[in-house]
């Protein structure tokens, strides 16, 4: 019998679907018989979920506009030779 | 004459977002054609900064870090042989950049990167508690954007450049192994220690009302 120390341990895998069959089976087992690591791994997933769900903002407009600006000096000493 | 015209960009965004192609863009920019390299750029420079942003923590090395990062990545275009993702590629020059932002600033070795890590056998949960909702429909973009910027920069640098590289960048845990240049296993267990404090904090956010914590391990 699996213990919620040794579920949480592999939560990772878990999550991740790396495991193999019959220890995802286990895992699966366990969350499902124990609310409190059906939460964690629940809580845990929307976390990851939420992070996943953000799109990078747009940059300052300044740091955009100082990137081009080098980057643009910098081919144009290159030229349009290949590196 | 500009050799980089925003105009051309903004003609070109739906091309972008339709058909972006890395490999043929990387092929082009390695034989010199600075449009292609310039998409690749333009498709990638958000979430560049992004990152550094995240790992340095400060608006003024981000903005080094992103320069540094696609100077370097225009310099060495002929060292990029297709072993891995351009953007791959690109993040572990990013990285490398942030991190020696990070160690300079450090320079007081107060929190060194290679601190000792938990192995991650003594995790501690203590928040138990359903979400309320969906936090996408409680926030707006911008204070869910906020709250999980917080929750990141709270992370000590050694767990935070981890999750930023495999939760956030989506790259795979040997990606994100050979960027840090750590073991799989070291990866491994920083990444659960940062998916259970990042879900420990968003809880205190946004578990249900009146749902507190019981007892746990």
């Amino acid at each position: 019998m699996l213990t919620c120390k040794q579920f949480l341990q592999e939560l990772n895998d878990y999550l991740d679907e790396t495991l193999d069959p019959q220890t995802r089976a286990e895992l699966q087992k366990h969350v499902n018989e124990c609310p409190n690591c059906w939460v964690v791994c629940d809580t845990t997933q929307k976390t990851l979920k939420v992070f996943k769900g953000m799109d990078p903002k747009p940059i300052p407009e300044d740091i955009h506009s100082r990137l081009w600006a080098a980057l643009e000096k910098k081919m144009s000493h290159k030229g349009t030779s290949s590196c | 004459m500009r050799l980089l015209d925003w105009n051309y960009f903004s003609v070109s965004t739906s091309t972008v977002a339709s058909g972006f192609d890395e490999s043929a863009l990387v092929a082009r920019a390695q034989a010199g054609d600075m449009a292609a390299f310039s998409e690749l750029v333009q498709h990638y420079d958000r979430r560049v900064f992004r990152m550094a942003k995240q790992i340095t923590q400060n608006d003024d090395d981000a903005e080094d870090v992103l320069q540094e990062t696609f100077m370097k990545a225009y310099t060495h275009l002929g060292d990029f042989h297709g072993n891995s993702k351009f953007y791959t590629w690109l993040v572990r020059i990013a990285v490398n950049e942030a991190l020696m932002k990070l160690r300079k600033r450090r320079s007081d070795r107060t929190v060194p990167l290679d601190e000792p890590i938990d192995t991650g056998e003594d995790e501690v949960v203590r928040e138990i508690a359903v979400w309320d909702q969906n936090p996408e429909d409680t926030y707006s973009r911008e204070e869910l954007a906020q709250l999980l910027d917080q929750a990141v920069q709270s992370l000590k640098p050694a767990y935070r450049t981890v999750f930023i590289l495999r939760d956030i960048e989506e790259m795979s845990i040997e990606e994100t192994a050979e960027a840090l240049g750590l073991s799989i296993s070291a990866v491994k267990s920083r990444l659960l220690r940062a998916r259970l404090q990042l879900r420990e904090k968003l809880t205190r956010q946004f578990k249900r009302k009146g749902d507190d914590a019981f007892a746990y391990l």
